[in-house]
């Protein structure tokens, strides 16, 4: 098994069938299922729940948990930024923009000044 | 602007070409906006995780071209440097894109021109359904004739897919000598850009609520349940807000 593992071509298995099919099947399915399924059906509420609160889980682990240069960055200051993302977003009537660079501006405020 | 008349050209059936010419470059020109440049933003911040654990140049431009949703990209990153097997990789990561099921079904009856859509037409521009081109979609192609949608979206995914496939190689290439906040932030842009779209992107409150549920779930599942994490947020997360949004939804209507 690790010669396969450790062969050139193994990382391009892994993009095409654990990247490329696991992606693209979804938005194949959703093709088919759009003549059918009814966007204000109870089943796709559910499902749009579930994939929104799986998002949000992985949203969750690139703060929280995030491999590299983020990692250095204290928790707290983190969290921080995200707080200041929300406060800014809110406060601008909802503008996706505000909200990025209120998050931006605390981190990168915050790490360059304690650095 | 010219696009009064060829909204006119559009209907007659000697134009209809030129018409999803004219559509197609309209979507060109419309990727040229905020949102491409976040998600630009974004895989240079994904190209400094991919250098860190040790990908191609090639291996990043393929999962990029192929899979185009960044938090599975991200996924499948994790795997791979984690050296997880193929099964486990394939259910990480299309876990992670469930959510582009209900997009797609969600976008398409918007693109659909009645039967003249082929079904290969919608199976090809599917491929450009993410989280920066379906919110874009889904606020401006609803004022267009119908007829302009599918070349307007084809237009606007394959140029946000074209530019941002180029910053990234570029950014790969001169990326080892960012470091420091700026390195940091860029990372940080991934996380805060999806929080914000998806919950501008969430259509009730249940939706809204499995946001917030997912975010205080998920590293809890992390630390008591790492692999099958994600797994358990969007099903706990997910159903808990779905459960609750239906019962507060039936109690107003009793």
């Amino acid at each position: 098994m690790s010669e396969i593992y450790g062969s050139w071509w193994w990382p391009y298995v892994m993009i095409l069938v654990a990247g490329f099919l696991a992606t693209e099947c979804w938005r194949w399915i959703g093709v088919f299922a759009s003549g059918k399924l009814r966007e204000d059906s109870l089943l796709f509420a559910w499902v749009r729940a579930v994939a929104t609160a799986l998002i949000a889980g992985i949203i969750a682990r690139l703060v929280l948990f995030p491999d590299g240069v983020l990692g250095d960055v204290p928790i707290w200051l983190r969290l921080a930024a995200v707080a200041g993302g929300v406060v800014g977003y809110k406060l601008l009537n909802d503008r996706l923009m505000a909200g990025i660079v209120s998050a931006e501006f605390v981190l990168i405020g915050g790490w360059a000044f304690l650095i | 602007m010219t696009s009064s008349e060829m909204n006119v050209d559009e209907g007659e059936d000697p134009s209809e070409f030129e018409g999803g010419a004219y559509w197609f470059r309209q979507g060109a020109k419309g990727a040229f906006c905020l949102p491409t440049l976040i998600l630009m933003m974004a895989f240079v911040g994904f190209t400094s995780l991919a250098r860190e654990v040790g990908l191609t140049l090639v291996e990043v431009l393929l999962m990029s071209l192929l899979m185009w949703a960044l938090p599975s990209i991200v996924v499948l990153t994790g795997a791979m440097s984690a050296g997880a097997g193929l099964i486990p990789a394939a259910i990480a990561v299309a876990l992670s894109a469930v959510r582009l099921m209900p997009m797609t079904v969600a976008l398409m009856p918007v693109l659909r021109d009645e039967k003249r859509t082929k079904t290969w037409q919608m199976l090809f521009v599917s491929h450009f359904v993410a989280v920066t081109a379906w919110v874009f979609a889904m606020r401006n192609l609803p004022s267009l004739p119908r007829a302009a949608r599918l070349p307007f979206f084809a237009g606007f995914g394959s140029t946000v897919h074209f530019v941002v496939l180029c910053s990234t190689a570029l950014s790969y290439m001169v990326l080892p000598a960012l470091e420091g906040p700026i390195a940091a932030g860029l990372v940080l842009l991934t996380p805060i850009y999806f929080m914000f779209s998806m919950y501008q992107a969430s259509r009730t409150s249940g939706d809204k609520a499995a946001l917030i549920l997912g975010l205080i779930l998920g590293p809890i599942f992390y630390h008591f349940f790492p692999g099958a994490d994600l797994l358990l947020t969007g099903f706990v997360g997910g159903t808990v807000a779905f459960v609750g949004w239906l019962f507060a939804t039936r109690r107003a209507e009793l």
